[in-house]
């Protein structure tokens, strides 16, 4: 909402730097998103009057003119306007001036022709095109001549460009701020003032009764309000240049004296307003009811509107919709140049059919936003008798006698009392009964104390207020925030912990931060197609968004890696192919029939290309499966499971490498996977061989016993025994370190793998693979002979279940 | 000659010997062959049967006297090569130690997880607790139980992805608010806990606006809680996240969920006694307010005996505003180069 504030001083005695009160207007009411002053920065620029044209001689489209303005000799100027003629009142930017954007003018020569300045459009002046007169779109501004101008007049205080305009930012709870009048109440209560408010003396001096011309009919739920004058014998032209420059200044563009006095009054008084020409009535009966099925409307910006039947208002004029009611008019019955007889309709309809049609025509407009947050309820009338005595003034027309009512709704009186203590209490502030009374005074708010509690009968401007902390609202900001002093709350004692599973997820991420992976953070919603990607439960069904608002972003994600992957991809495309990274958060599994997924927190890595860098000691590894199951192994050994975690090799998750995945169990419970992005997915992707993993963190919290005890360290050596066995190729190492552990003996503490090997010196179709065996008593030192008996049953073991060579 | 001569005369000798000697093996050599059972001074004691019970006692102290002058000096000597030797092996040692260590590279936190645990460990020392709740959420929670019924205009402010007329997914963290409200026992307490999380609201990406965005919203609820003490809280957190000498001032503003509602500004600039009003540059970081009776009905809690506070900030925006982010969608693309900055 733009608030002028020349406006605003025919309200209110207002001095001093503007700025200053858009900053208490801020710390007091609304934000003030901007203050400018549309004139600021130029200079010269006058009005002048066009004393002759005279063709240029070597240019078909310009012309030379002499102008007065308002100095002893005329002025020469050469200019292309398309419209310029003899005897205008135009806008001259002299030699020396400035106008929009800093240009300056200067005076030179066109075609060899001296001209000593120029004559502007509006838009030569910085008016936005949405504002400035349609009429002038092509060539200069003319001033009308009862504008009042003379030659030699500073044209931008004409045109208003003097003024300051705040940009205001209404918030819904305060829409009485989007009129002049609830502004000028605000103001005034801030400045302690009362406002001076437009008031009205109507002459209803028309030929008939405007109920003998027209009936109209509502119903009380959908317009509480309807009401109808009619003005007759009026002339549509221009708005003289008060009017209009007041409408710009705010934001609106000048059509002509009906539509921008509709304009006026809906700026003045908040109150939403519209003309009908009552010749393109098809009847003089005005009805207001819902849409019915298949009824159509070209609305005032020439679309036609499919209407909603049974949700959209409309206006009719017996059987056919005239406008969509609250929104906008229709171009069936709109003011034109030829209108002489004028239907003026003020009313108040119900804001949510209001808000739902504003929403599904997508047609915001300065009446539907009004409606929508409600607007004064007591002010229908006055705006009503406002706008039509204007018409007749500046349409030389005349009101009819009297208004012709459909719906007048009463609303009953709101008064609400607050207390003292209730006060103080909420606000931590000692305020008295007399600060308190100040206030409400400043606010005129009619105030009865008794007791020291407050009864306030709400004026019907503020609608917004209603119950106590309203007024508590009201209070504090008219006392200032400022002077609320700063404490902290005094409580019973509570505990701030984090829970379990906050802790653990906490750890869990500055674990593999540890280890080297940056913690990504990626999208929740993805495509149908990626949010069904890796997910650890194939049960689940996928959770769509009802109305995407673009195909990127269709679902919620039901794994953690898809996005990791966009992620990978997202770097590769920049050329940074070492990747590294975690993901904790939610994935959604919807089950069964249920509306609403089930979440459950996950975390998920995803690897590629060198895992840290390479340095003068010695090149980085290619990230590989067994990187990938050294973090999650790292990870897991963290969690205290009952049963042992083991990986077996896995084909089920289709977007993975049939044989370079595990699928990791605790127990018997799969908690997630790890391995290689399946080839055709990473090629999707856009990615090289990237590793993943994704584990079930909810499993893993419920799966852990989270009471680790003490083991006694030894006071004995231990002694170790190494093994290297050949085997055949297709031997998994678990099966082998299974063996050595069921035939190890009590004091078999530790196995390690320490080679792998296949190649040149091992038979074809065989590997080799070295391990150190570690033996420990807590008890005793052990024996050579206990060492080697226990060692040597492994070795048999070993040679006769799987035929292993020892080397 | 007499054995006090041969001793003198070894003594001379050997001296000699362990001043020429360069190399702690040689010096030990000496060692043996001066002071072993074989050596010449065992040798001229061992001689000492022969002589006079006068003389015994004197050669006897002197053969001592000389060996003990031995045994220093080639304690001394010892110890002399020993430094010399440690010295050579440390200059051959010398390593260039301006050469890059091994690499270890943890990585790092999201800013955004960065600047929400920063807030949880602030807030858990106030006494707080961090409550969650679904991202998927019911309208019921989202909207309604946050006064914002349906066709409430203000929720035209929070553009909706919706799942079902019902379901939606979350476009604040306050429905953890309700969640937890309608679930404390007010009776064991005051109910004071934050809400970080994932929010989502129908818009375009662009440098400013994100269709998924972060929340961390606070509530306090008990029998005395006043807007004074929701401007020392929010103070309180300005300052954590900006610095001590950071100010905080509130504007009238409107959210359904409360009244009175406040928009909170934090001085961009340092502030203290000698600053004047308007060399202060506010920027708005987050809202706030006393939380409406109705807010509290809806949840079960008698407006009359209970009433309290409630703020939300935004982590992405205070980020940005923190490191200079210019484009929102930094934050979800995860950049490693952008990434690993934040350390």
């Amino acid at each position: 909402m733009k608030v002028s504030l020349n406006w605003l001083k025919e309200y209110l005695e207002i001095t001093g730097d503007p700025n200053v009160l858009a900053e208490r207007i801020a710390r007091t009411s609304v934000e003030v998103e901007d203050v400018t002053q549309p004139g600021a920065g130029m200079s010269g620029v006058v009005v002048a009057k066009v004393m002759s044209v005279k063709p240029h001689p070597d240019s078909d489209h310009m012309v030379i003119t002499q102008v007065d303005a308002g100095e002893d000799d005329l002025i020469q100027i050469v200019t292309g306007a398309p419209n310029v003629a003899e005897g205008q009142l135009v806008i001259l930017a002299k030699h020396n001036s400035r106008i929009a954007n800093g240009q300056k003018i200067k005076k030179g020569k066109l075609r060899g022709v001296a001209s000593n300045g120029m004559l502007c459009a509006l838009q030569e002046l910085g008016f936005d095109e949405k504002v400035s007169p349609k009429d002038f779109e092509d060539g200069i501004w003319v001033f009308n001549e009862n504008d009042g101008v003379k030659p030699g007049d500073d044209a931008l205080v004409a045109l208003g460009m003097d003024d300051f305009i705040f940009e205001m930012g209404i918030t819904p709870n305060r829409a009485d701020m989007l009129s002049m009048n609830g502004t000028a109440w605000e103001v005034g209560a801030m400045l302690n003032q009362t406002p001076t408010l437009p008031t009205v003396q109507l002459v209803e001096n028309g030929s008939k009764a405007t109920s003998e011309l027209i009936s109209a009919t509502a119903d009380e739920q959908l317009a509480p309000k309807y009401k109808v004058r009619m003005i007759e014998n009026v002339t549509v032209q221009d708005s003289p240049l008060w009017l209009q420059r007041k409408l710009w200044n705010v934001g609106m563009r000048p059509i002509n004296n009906i539509v921008d006095i509709t304009n006026y009054a809906l700026m003045t008084f908040g109150q939403p307003m519209h003309a009908f020409d009552y010749d393109k009535l098809t009847t003089k009966q005005l009805g207001v009811r819902l849409a019915t099925a298949g009824e159509t409307l070209v609305t005032l910006d020439g679309e036609q509107r499919d209407l909603r039947a049974d949700q959209d208002i409309v206006i009719t004029d017996g059987a056919t919709p005239i406008m969509l009611a609250g929104v906008m008019g229709g171009q069936s019955t709109e003011i034109d140049a030829n209108s002489t007889t004028i239907v003026l309709e003020a009313a108040n309809f119900n804001p949510r059919n209001i808000r739902s049609s504003a929403r599904r025509h997508d047609l915001h407009s300065e009446a539907s936003q009004r409606f929508e947050r409600g607007i004064d309820w007591n002010a229908t009338e006055q705006a009503l008798d406002f706008a039509a005595q204007l018409i007749a003034e500046l349409g030389n027309g005349q009101v009819q006698p009297g208004v012709v009512v459909a719906t007048d709704t009463a609303q009953a009186k709101v008064e609400v009392a607050v207390t003292l203590s209730r006060i103080n209490h909420v606000l931590g502030l000692n305020l008295t009964v007399a600060d308190i009374t100040t206030i409400f005074a400043q606010l005129q708010f009619p105030t009865q104390v008794a007791d020291e509690t407050f009864t306030v009968t709400i004026p019907s401007r503020r609608w917004d207020i209603s119950i106590p902390a309203d007024l508590i609202e009201e209070i504090a900001r008219m006392y200032g925030y400022d002077n609320i002093p700063a404490t902290l709350p005094v409580t019973t004692a509570t505990v701030g912990k984090l829970t379990y599973k906050q802790q653990v997820i906490r750890k869990s991420r500055h674990f593999l931060e540890s280890l080297g992976l940056n913690q990504a953070i990626s999208y929740g919603l993805t495509t149908d197609e990626k949010a069904q990607m890796f997910t650890l439960d194939a049960t689940a069904n996928i959770t769509k968004l009802d109305y995407p608002m673009t195909q990127e972003r269709t679902a919620t994600r039901m794994s953690l890696v898809t996005g990791l992957l966009d992620d990978v991809a997202y770097n590769v495309a920049r050329k940074q192919q070492d990747v590294a990274l975690y993901e904790q958060g939610r994935v959604f599994y919807r089950f069964g029939d249920a509306v609403r997924p089930t979440e459950v927190e996950h975390i998920a890595g995803a690897i590629a290309g060198k895992f840290g860098r390479d340095t003068w000691q010695g090149k980085a590894k290619e990230v590989d499966f067994y990187t990938a199951k050294g973090l999650v192994a790292a990870y897991l050994n963290q969690f205290d499971f009952v049963a042992p975690i083991s990986y077996q090799p896995s084909a089920e998750f289709k977007e993975m490498h049939p044989g370079r995945t595990a699928a990791i169990f605790v127990g018997e419970q799969v908690v997630g996977f790890v391995g290689q992005v399946h080839p055709t997915i990473a090629k999707a992707f856009k990615i090289k061989a990237t590793y993943v993993f994704e584990l079930d963190l909810q499993l893993l919290l419920d799966l852990a016993k989270n009471d680790r005890g003490y083991e006694a360290i030894s006071k004995f050596p231990g002694m170790s025994r190494d093994i290297a066995i050949l085997v055949d190729e297709n031997v998994a190492y678990t099966q082998i370190a299974e063996i050595i552990r069921e035939n190890g003996g009590q004091h078999l503490v530790d196995i390690d793998l320490f080679d792998v090997y296949q190649g040149s010196n091992v038979a074809e179709g065989k590997k080799s693979l070295a391990f150190t065996l570690t033996y420990q008593d807590v008890n005793k030192t052990l024996v050579e002979e206990e060492v080697n008996s226990a060692f040597t049953d492994v070795v048999t073991a070993l040679e006769e279940q799987l035929t292993a060579e020892i080397r | 000659m007499s054995l006090q001569d041969r001793l003198n005369e070894l003594k001379a000798t050997v001296l000699t010997q362990i001043n020429d000697t360069k190399h702690l093996d040689l010096l030990n050599e000496i060692r043996v062959n001066t002071l072993g059972k074989k050596g010449p001074i065992t040798e001229v004691l061992r001689g000492m049967k022969d002589l006079s019970a006068e003389e015994r006692p004197v050669i006897g102290a002197f053969a001592n006297e000389i060996r003990d002058l031995l045994k220093d000096a080639l304690e001394v000597k010892k110890a002399e090569l020993e430094t010399l030797a440690l010295n050579a092996q440390l200059a051959a040692e010398q390593i260039d130690v301006s050469l890059p260590g091994a690499n270890f590279e943890p990585g790092h936190a999201h800013v955004i997880q960065q600047i929400i645990e920063q807030l949880e460990d602030q807030f858990l020392g106030m006494g707080y607790q961090i409550a969650e709740g679904p991202e998927v959420e019911e309208d019921k929670y989202n909207f309604e139980m946050m006064n914002l019924p349906k066709d409430h205009p203000a929720r035209d402010m929070q553009d909706t992805f919706y799942i079902t007329p019902e379901i939606l997914m979350r476009t604040q963290t306050s429905p953890v608010q309700a969640r937890t409200m309608e679930k404390h026992d007010f009776t064991q307490g005051a109910l004071k806990m934050i809400s970080p999380g994932r929010v989502y609201r129908r818009d375009t990406d662009d440098a400013t606006h994100s269709h998924q965005f972060h929340q961390v919203e606070g509530l306090v609820i008990d029998k005395h809680i006043t807007m004074a003490d929701l401007k020392g809280t929010l103070l309180k957190v300005a300052q954590e996240l900006f610095g001590e000498k950071h100010q905080i001032r509130l504007r009238p503003s409107y959210f359904p969920f409360t009244e009175p509602s406040v928009e909170v500004d934090v001085s961009w600039n340092d502030v203290d006694e000698n600053t004047k009003p308007e060399d202060i540059e506010w920027i708005e970081v987050l809202g706030a307010g006393m939380v409406h009776p109705n807010v509290l009905k809806m949840a079960g809690v008698d407006p009359e005996v209970y009433g309290g506070f409630a703020f939300g900030l935004g982590p992405d925006r205070f980020a940005m505003l923190k490191y200079g982010v210019d484009d929102i969608r930094n934050f979800y693309l995860n950049d490693v180069r952008f990434l690993s900055q934040f350390k």
